[in-house]
């Protein structure tokens, strides 16, 4: 049994009931992924699951064996930065930070679901084929990564500049 | 959380038999489950993991379509027949929880995901019949600003949280169950109860029955639907009022007509009076607003929630407007 985490294979907790939020940041010591609500409500948990963005809070470890998880230390490294990371420091994407690794790898799916057309709550033509990021459509898609600084402005420019050719 | 084993269900015939054990629960994506059992208001001692059974969209003979109760919510979202042919049901769900969220829960755990009412959630302060049967009610006399204004009991006010739901009681879908006595069919419409005495019992499904998938009827007028939710932010929150409707007009009439509401009682609320008061009526706004009336002519009020009545009914005749 075994969960593949950036890359590298992990066995999957004896205790159904570690998260996969605490196995990261307790276990492995990937302190990266946030912990903020513990319930679903503030996205700074969020990793990605075979290139898929899900809330690492609500997500039992065991149910993902066999599964590859992407944390924010595996899409960039300190000297090596995602062009996301880069983008945030250039726009002041954050204050505290906290909500950062989770508004990150939110955005990397985000761009994925959207050039597959998955539609959106403010996606006018449910037929339209692959979806241009407005400012609204970027903001309702980012809305399940709550920002208590209030950096949302900096986020949404930064994603928008990085994922231009996705983007108004 | 107290503690529990787990396992994977092979295929249905292993789950149905590992799922009749006293303590099981059936775990999809587990953003209902694992948050409730944090707040040990659920208490399984096993966990039978149903994301490996059937998640297809397929088509069915009549030309409807048949989804694997496994199927994620953005898949079915995402699903370009369900885009183009039940445009109702794909906005319901882009209009619920978060991206992440829909990424993970399943169809199954969308139908069986429990109340948000915070009395229930309040395990340690509060009572509620749901969670302690016979315990009593803080909701009926509390903060009630979220709770039911059609159907409830003296038992309970809580309302079905769910945005999909509401979409697939307006299209006439069906639920398809299977348990050791074997398959069964129900109307979704059927599938879940008014509190009445029992607000503990939500649905008709019995103990270890499982549910193996979501079965749409065609509906050809389905592809006019759509589905609008009001709530206190635009986006990631639970609905006060929502409606999901599908229309068909024929020279300037209603011919069939779908209505259902959520976020107004304890199941997806199917707007039957309001259908019927429709049917045969010119499609302006004089006949969308005594449609509204007559569905809300038996609305009770609680001491907070007074302005769903008034929300509920303008946003029936907003959405049959868009459609007319
Ligand atoms: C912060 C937050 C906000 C949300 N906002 C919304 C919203 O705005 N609108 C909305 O509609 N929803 C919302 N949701 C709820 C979300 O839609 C549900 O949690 C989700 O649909 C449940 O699906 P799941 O697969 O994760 O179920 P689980 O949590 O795995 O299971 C839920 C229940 O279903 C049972 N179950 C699962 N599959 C089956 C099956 N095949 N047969 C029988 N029983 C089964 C389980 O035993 C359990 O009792 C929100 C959730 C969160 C955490
Ligand atoms: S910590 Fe997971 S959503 Fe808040
Ligand atoms: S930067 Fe502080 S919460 Fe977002």
């Amino acid at each position: 049994m075994a969960i593949t985490i950036n890359g590298d294979a992990v066995s999957v907790p004896d205790d159904p009931r570690v998260s996969l939020l605490d196995l990261l940041r307790e276990d492995l010591r990937l302190t990266g992924t946030k912990k903020g609500c513990n319930q679903g409500a503030c996205g700074a948990c969020t990793v990605l699951v075979d290139g898929e963005r899900i809330l690492s809070c609500l997500a039992l470890a065991v149910q993902y064996d066999g599964r590859a998880i992407t944390t924010i230390e595996g899409l960039g490294a300190a000297g090596a930065l995602h062009p996301l990371q880069q983008a945030f420091i250039e726009h002041d994407g954050f204050q505290c930070g906290y909500c950062t690794p989770g508004q990150i790898c939110s955005a990397v799916a985000m761009v994925a679901e959207a050039r597959r057309g998955v539609p959106s709550h403010v996606t006018g033509d449910l037929d339209a084929g692959a979806i241009t990021l407005t400012h609204d459509e970027l903001r309702e898609r980012m809305s399940g990564n709550l920002c208590r600084c209030g950096a949302h402005n900096g986020i949404m420019a930064a994603i928008a500049e990085t994922f231009a050719e996705a983007a108004e | 959380m107290t503690p529990f084993g787990y396992s994977r269900a092979q295929d249905v015939a292993d789950a149905v038999r590992r799922g009749g054990e006293a303590g099981t629960m059936y775990l999809g994506g587990g953003t209902n489950l694992v948050d409730l059992m944090r707040e040990t208001i659920e208490r399984p001692t096993m966990l039978v993991d149903v994301t490996g059974l059937s998640r297809d969209i397929t088509e069915t003979p009549d030309g409807g379509l048949r989804i694997g109760a496994a199927a994620r919510n953005t898949a079915l979202a995402e699903d370009r027949r369900v885009r183009t042919r039940y445009p109702v049901l794909t906005r319901a769900i882009v209009a619920g929880a978060s991206a992440q969220i829909r990424n993970m829960a399943t169809v199954g755990g969308n139908l069986l995901q429990r109340t948000r009412c915070g009395y229930f959630y309040d395990d340690d302060g509060s009572r509620c019949n749901k969670r302690a049967p016979g315990q009593g009610c803080d909701a009926i006399e509390g903060f009630n600003r979220n709770h039911a204004i059609l159907g409830a009991s003296s038992a309970c006010v809580a309302v079905h949280p769910s945005d999909m739901c509401v979409a697939l009681a307006a299209l006439d879908a069906v639920v398809h169950l299977e348990s050791s006595a074997g398959p069964r069919v129900l109307r979704f419409t059927d599938f879940h109860r008014l509190p009445g005495d029992h607000p503990q019992i939500e649905t008709m499904l019995q103990p270890g029955e499982l549910i193996t998938a979501i079965e749409l009827p065609p509906l050809p007028f389905a592809r006019r639907s759509t589905y609008r939710k009001v709530r206190d932010r635009s986006s990631y929150a639970f609905a006060l009022v929502s409606v999901a409707a599908a229309i068909e007009i024929e020279n300037g009439r209603v011919g069939a007509v779908r209505i259902a509401l959520g976020g107004v009682a304890h199941k997806p609320w199917r707007a039957s009076k309001a259908e019927a008061a429709l049917r045969g009526q010119p499609a302006n706004a004089a006949s969308f607003a005594a449609a509204a009336e007559a569905e809300l002519a038996d609305a009770r009020p609680l001491k907070d929630n007074g302005f769903k009545i008034a929300l509920a009914k303008r946003a029936i005749v907003a959405v049959l407007e868009t459609l007319a």
